[in-house]
């Protein structure tokens, strides 16, 4: 039989000041974590928010991200008019060649500067995206030296504000809209008309084709088409697969949260040992009495185990606490596949917050486990005579 | 016809090592307390009094000998087995009362029961029971620090009863009491002997708190002298 919790509650109470300790060390350990995974799950998220199920990726083989990647006009000449890529009501097939550069702008709170992705695209290319929106201001025309900046762009880079102009090289853009990329990649690029972008950065070739296939099969003759065309160095896969395996830039983040987290479980691992090892030490006596009035060791240390996870996990709540005010918070960092600006979201999940807290247990079960150990141990008689 | 015999000590020794030094606590003591009797045990500090009591109520065990209580051998029982066998017939009341500061007057006499099958009303008529037989029922949501020594004791006693153990051993129970408390708690555990029937062993240098008992034993470095 286990002893009573109000015993351990009443414990913790008591020895408050250690208590306070223990619990904020935990919950700071506990949101760093949170906050990191969850940096890296939005990260992920938006990776994986970005394309329609329809729709085809053509990028040259062995280009990772289309930034890297060129298609020349015959190449796209050559496939546009391929049987599997579905046509519009005028007969015209619904595909679009964009250009994708990156250029260095100026941040718009500091001196440093960022890699932004320029997407020329064209009027077929906009309508195959059809998550991206206008929220502010017009589209561009083309012709004109106009762009439509992502709206959580604007808020990192300098001179994104609808109307302001920006330069890039000996050309002056002038910002007309703000655009919303429904929490997906989008969210991190620049749009402008696709021939002014081939003109002014003097592009020959494309980055890469997106093209609506009739049906799913259509799309894997096409890949299947490509791959087997000698005349085709290309690489053709759905565009929801191309950009789900773009979450690379998230695996550093995983890797550097998994590490803040373990390097500082180590030191509440060690509050949480100390302020047992304390209470222990206090409460020996205690334990002698409890063992003569016929308690057993296992008794004993289930109890010391179960103030450890306790203390813990009200720790491992407030750092779930701690860390909800980030929740959806707009961040960004630079992509490892195009090293461009991407703008992401902190992503707090309900599973996260599960694995926060079942991480606060282990930290006070671990930190527990000695103090509980050296109680049970303890011989009764030796216990009782403690002073 | 006398009761039968409730704790058989034979050729009992305690010897602990201290360093390179081995001290002889108990020397070859034997001793038989019968059902129902008031055992006073009195003896220098040092004498081995409290060791004794120990050994009999199963918190240590002896280096040789034989410790029977109630025809078991407490040698036999393994660390789980004592703890049990404690909890089912040995009341402890100890000098420093040892209550469990966090827990109220009723919470400490219940902590024993709560290792027993007694569930809900029945248990909660137990502890009652105990309280007022100490007097003590208009206490039982006081915390230990918001009693006196000698309330404290009659809890620790109330504690001790409450499983109704045939066995009640007090070492040195008055040693923290004014005169009034040290009677007070010395009438209620010769009640139990006298009354219940259970058999008490009270440990003391007090002549005059042995003189509740019904036999006085005394020891001396660690043999018993008469």
């Amino acid at each position: 039989m286990a002893l009573p919790l109000r015993y351990n509650l009443r414990n913790v109470i008591v020895r408050w000041r250690a208590t306070i300790a223990t619990i904020l060390g935990v919950a700071l350990v506990v949101a760093v974590y949170i906050l990191v995974q969850s940096l890296a799950v939005g990260l992920e998220k938006s990776s994986r928010n970005t394309g329609d199920s329809r729709n085809v990726m053509i990028v040259r083989k062995g280009s990772t991200a289309e930034s890297s990647s060129q298609i020349t006009r015959e190449q796209f000449q050559l496939l546009q008019y391929w049987p599997q890529i579905a046509r519009d009501g005028r007969g015209q097939p619904i595909v679009s060649a964009d250009v994708v550069v990156m250029v260095t702008l100026p941040r718009r709170e500091s001196t440093a500067e960022a890699h932004v992705l320029i997407r020329g695209i064209t009027p077929a290319g906009m309508k195959l995206r059809p998550q991206v929106s206008l929220v502010a201001g017009r589209w561009f025309v083309p012709g004109r030296r106009e762009v439509v900046v992502s709206q959580r762009l604007a808020a990192r880079i300098a001179n994104f504000d609808v109307g302001a102009q920006f330069k890039t090289g000996s050309h002056t853009l002038t910002v007309v809209g703000w655009l919303d990329g429904a929490r997906s990649a989008f969210d991190s690029e620049v749009w402008m008309d696709a021939n002014e972008a081939r003109s002014i950065y003097h592009r020959d070739n494309y980055s890469s084709i997106l093209a609506r296939v009739v049906n799913e099969t259509a799309g894997a003759a096409l890949a299947s088409r490509i791959e087997s065309d000698k005349r085709l160095p290309l690489r053709a896969l759905p565009e929801v697969q191309y950009y789900s395996a773009q979450t690379m830039t998230a695996m550093p983040i995983r890797i550097l949260g998994n590490f803040l987290a373990t390097a500082m479980s180590i030191g509440a691992v060690f509050a949480a040992m100390n302020t047992l090892y304390a209470s222990v030490g206090a409460r020996t006596r205690e334990i002698g009495t409890l063992r003569v009035l016929g308690y057993r060791r296992r008794s004993i240390l289930s109890s010391f185990l179960v103030e450890g996870a306790l203390l813990a996990l009200v720790g491992g709540i407030l750092g779930c606490i701690l860390s909800l005010p980030m929740h959806g918070y707009s961040t960004g960092t630079i992509s490892f596949e195009s090293f461009s600006e991407v703008i992401f979201e902190f992503s707090l999940t309900p599973w996260l917050m599960a694995k926060g807290l079942i991480f606060a247990v282990a930290v006070g079960l671990v930190g527990s486990l000695l103090p509980a150990l050296r109680a049970a141990r303890l011989p009764p008689i030796v216990a009782l005579n403690s002073v | 016809m006398s009761a039968p015999p409730v704790v058989v000590i034979q050729e009992t020794s305690k010897i602990y090592q201290q360093g390179e030094i081995n001290v002889i606590a108990l020397d070859r003591v034997s001793l038989t307390i019968r059902g129902g009797e008031f055992l006073s045990l009195m003896g220098p500090s040092g004498s081995g009094k409290s060791t004794l009591l120990h050994i009999v109520a199963g918190v240590d065990r002896p280096t040789s000998g034989e410790c029977c209580v109630r025809g078991i051998d407490l040698k036999r029982l393994n660390e789980s087995e004592l703890a049990d066998w404690r909890n089912q017939n040995v009341g402890f009341v100890f000098q420093a009362f040892n209550l469990i500061p966090v827990l109220t007057a009723y919470e400490n006499v219940e902590l024993p029961l709560l290792l027993t099958r007694l569930r809900g009303k029945a248990r909660r008529t137990q502890v009652n029971t105990a309280l007022e037989l100490v007097g003590l029922a208009d206490r039982r949501n006081h915390l230990p620090r918001q009693l006196s020594g000698g309330q404290e004791q009659r809890v620790a006693i109330a504690r001790a009863l409450v499983t109704d153990p045939p066995l009640m051993v007090a070492d040195e129970p008055t040693g923290n009491l004014d005169s009034q408390s040290a009677h007070d708690v010395l009438t209620i555990l010769q009640a139990l002997s006298r009354s219940a029937g259970k058999t008490v062993i009270l440990v003391t240098h007090d002549p005059k708190a042995a003189a509740f008992g019904t036999r006085t034993v005394h020891l001396e470095k660690g043999q018993l002298l008469n």
